[in-house]
């Protein structure tokens, strides 16, 4: 079954208005094509706000629809509204010598970028407006809730889910169908759902844009599975840092009140739904889970230790559903298509498709959604076309401050869980941070160690002092103080974060400088007897040299 | 009452149902460095000192906090582990200010006792001599930051066993502090009911009676038990 489209208009320019764009003046070509558009009073052409268009790099991002195709033009300056205007209209002697004005703004849609994506998750991202649900109706939003609550009982839904081999897009990879049945099957009570969109790494966009961009999907997703697991109460935890996100989520769910998707008996079954948005103060650790349920309760955000887990004692006590936002929002496609033919994509191991947020030393930054296993090297050199001077990519840097740099020589690798964590590195939630020859490794390793010790709850003393330590240890070799028994004691302690730290973030805290160390070693090692061959770190595209940037401490 | 039996060093011990694994270690007759643990509080599973490594491989365990099952099959003195109980404690004396020669708490202090038992002689990580305070605004006790370990025994016994809530902790990461209130000098408390017990289960010269000067602290950190049980099964010590 193919996605419902909605009988569009024959002409619309389609803006992109989340975050990445708006920087870049989105707002301003919205408005100056509205006006173009207003005193031209145009016939049939719509001007469309929507969400995410991919390549956030090249924004504002603007796709012109027409009978013969899309366009897609980007850093169109708000100058340029009415060469839009004139493009986007019916084939003539003036549309022909706008969109010959555009040229240089136009992308190829058939650019590896665009062509070699799958979306699952965003497939009407960049499609609908994020701000109406009608549209969003209109392009099949809550069309698997209502086939859900009208055909299908929790099981059948629970067993679509485990078929489709889903497994947890925040990171760790759990299947999700497994986590659900977990929950489902706790003895009768109460159960709630919850939303992780505290998305904190570094480099990591793939949930901001989905929430901006596609919020009902993501509402849909919880309340199936709210259903599943029998649940009639859901929270979305969103980091503060994301006000657009959040306006645009707290919209969706109030429409969504509004129009009987969420509330009492929905959809005439007697299934009841209510969700509320919790918004962040501002901790990455509130991104873990058991700490993110105690801020959800109004307590400080400090991880205990599991068991128990919270799919059996969660918020309040009661069993929690706790999803990533990605996860969510793969479900409403899931169900459509079936189980089976999500699990056709991808690998055996990891099946469906992931969202990446590729940036840094990379020519095309931005959103894609790929098959897992797709290479690395694909997403990095062919999608986002290598480092934007030509010079050879060093590494990418996955998973943010839990993950860890894959060298070039490994970027063959497939983008699954396993292999990824064979590599020292780890999915996470699918931020990939590419990196160019002039980066050093050790800045890199110390500017995710500075992170992880800035952002430590201070709970237990692996995490809150061993970081510390780890920090001024990289600082001897990033300022070529080091000798070789702090090569020997970094190593060594650690392996004792990461072995006895309470939670993923302390465990998770080493992986940055062991990854370097594995693939990189030369380059500490030349940080003991002499200079560095490395650039000194201002020239670094990741790591500034601490001090700024709000991640120093 | 079902019970549940477990291998601790390869030694069989069998253990009420529900019973933590620090409780079948000392079953066993097997006595783990514990700092943040307190019987008759909360476990938190903070000071990493317990762990424990499942025979069956996977993620160490912590003692206190970790229930017994039936059929486990538990190590508590690796080499492993001995060597990174010794680091947590190196990371311990390095992150604070701690200076046995003139603290209230010398020869009566669970953080010097845990140096012992894991044989830390000194740091082997440089001492950060981080600028902390003391608050002596209380009539009766003083709260010296340098000595903090942050175990948060404290603020548990305060919290559940005398019901005032007083301590709390704020920032995070290294920057983290005990307060009390909300940030206030410990005398302006006024929810602080002067009963002591923080100072009684404060593991090291942290909490202290004013009158006690250099190794003069002799704490009752098993007065939080003694209160537990007192209340909970109606037993009291003096019966």
């Amino acid at each position: 079954m193919p996605v419902p489209q909605p009988e569009s208009p024959a002409r619309q320019l389609r803006c992109c208005g989340a975050s990445g764009c708006r920087s870049a003046g989105g707002d301003a070509l919205l408005a100056a094509l509205r006006t173009a558009c207003d005193a031209d009073a145009t016939e049939g052409l719509t001007i469309k706000p929507v969400g995410c268009l991919r390549l956030c790099g090249r924004g504002p991002l603007v796709a012109c629809d027409g009978p013969e195709g899309t366009r897609l033009y980007g850093a169109v300056p708000p100058e340029r509204a009415a060469d839009l205007l004139a493009a986007a209209r019916e084939q003539g002697a003036e549309a022909g010598g706008a969109r010959a004005a555009l040229e240089s703004h136009r992308l190829d849609l058939e650019h590896p970028f665009f062509r070699l994506q799958r979306p699952v998750v965003l497939e009407t991202c960049g499609q609908v407006d994020p701000e109406s649900i009608d549209d969003a109706l209109a392009h099949g939003a809550y069309g698997q809730l209502r086939r859900v609550l009208a055909e299908l009982t929790p099981k059948q839904v629970r067993d679509e889910v485990r078929r489709s081999g889903l497994r947890g897009r925040g990171g760790a990879g759990y299947p999700t169908g497994l986590k659900w049945d977990t929950v489902a099957l706790q003895p009768p009570g109460p159960r709630t759902v919850v939303c992780n969109a505290d998305e904190g790494d570094p480099g990591a966009f793939m949930d901001r844009s989905v929430l901006e961009s596609d919020p009902h999907r993501l509402i849909e997703g919880m309340a199936i599975a709210a259903y599943a697991v029998g649940a009639d109460r859901g929270y979305v935890y969103v980091r503060a840092e994301y006000p657009l996100a959040i306006e645009r989520l707290r919209l969706a769910l109030q429409q969504a009140r509004r129009k009987g998707v969420l509330g009492r008996g929905i959809f005439g079954s007697d299934f009841s739904l209510t969700i509320e948005v919790r918004v962040g103060a501002g901790a990455y650790v509130c991104g873990e889970e058991t700490a993110l349920l105690l801020s959800i309760q109004g307590q400080r955000g400090m991880p205990r230790p599991r068991p128990p887990y919270p799919a059996q004692s969660g918020l309040w006590g009661a069993p929690t559903l706790i999803n990533n936002v990605e996860t969510f929002s793969a479900v409403p496609a899931i169900l459509r298509e079936g189980g089976d033919w999500y699990a056709a994509m991808g690998t055996e191991g990891s099946r469906g498709t992931k969202v990446f947020a590729l940036s840094g030393a990379v020519r095309h930054t931005g959103l894609v959604e790929v098959p897992m296993g797709m290479p690395l090297r694909t997403v990095v050199e062919e999608m986002g076309g290598g480092v934007p001077d030509g010079s050879a990519v060093k590494a990418v840097q996955t998973g943010g401050p839990s993950g860890g740099c894959i060298p070039e020589e490994r970027l063959d690798t497939p983008v699954d869980y396993e292999s990824l964590l064979q590599l020292g590195s780890m999915m996470g939630s699918g931020g990939m941070v590419v990196m160019g020859e002039t980066t050093s490794m050790p800045v890199v390793a110390r500017h995710f160690m500075r992170f992880s010790v800035n952002e430590s709850c201070g709970k237990c003393v692996p995490c809150r002092a061993g970081t510390v330590q780890l920090a001024e240890l990289l600082d001897r070799f990033v300022e070529h103080r080091a000798e070789a028994a702090d090569l020997e004691r970094l190593e060594e302690l650690c392996g004792m974060v990461r072995a006895t730290s309470l939670c993923g973030l302390g465990q998770a805290a080493p992986n940055p400088v062991l990854s370097t160390l594995r693939w990189f070693r030369h380059e500490y090692e030349a940080a003991l007897r002499e200079p560095s061959h490395c650039e000194p770190p201002d020239t670094c595209t990741v790591g500034p040299d601490g001090e700024t940037r709000g991640y120093a401490p | 009452m079902s019970v549940v039996t477990l291998r601790v060093n390869g030694q069989e011990v069998a253990v009420p149902a529900g019973a933590s694994l620090l409780e079948a270690a000392r079953a066993a007759g097997v006595e783990l460095p514990t700092l943040c643990h307190l019987e008759g509080l909360t476990p938190v599973g903070a000071c990493r000192l317990c762990l424990v490594a499942p025979e069956a491989g996977g993620r160490l365990l912590p003692a206190c906090a970790t229930e017994a099952a039936e059929g486990m099959a538990i190590r508590t003195d690796t080499e492993e582990l001995q060597r990174y109980r010794r680091m947590a404690v190196e990371l311990f004396f390095a992150e604070g200010n701690h200076v046995c020669a003139f603290c209230v708490a010398n020869g009566d202090c669970e953080l010097q006792d845990v140096a012992v038992a894991v044989g830390m002689d000194h740091s082997r990580f440089p001492y950060r001599y981080p600028h902390r305070h003391v608050d002596a605004s209380h009539p009766q006790f003083a709260l010296d930051h340098h000595r903090c370990i942050l175990c948060t025994r404290c603020v548990r016994v305060c919290d559940e066993i005398e019901g005032a809530h007083v301590w709390d902790v704020a920032m995070r990461g290294s920057q983290c502090t005990i307060i009390a209130g909300l940030d206030e000098p410990w005398g302006d408390v006024e929810a602080c009911t002067s009963c002591g017990k923080c100072v009684d289960v404060c593991p090291t010269g942290a909490l202290f009676r004013k009158e006690d000067t250099t190794a003069e602290k002799h704490p009752h950190a098993e007065r939080a038990e003694l209160l537990r049980r007192a209340r909970e099964q109606h037993q009291w010590s003096n019966q």
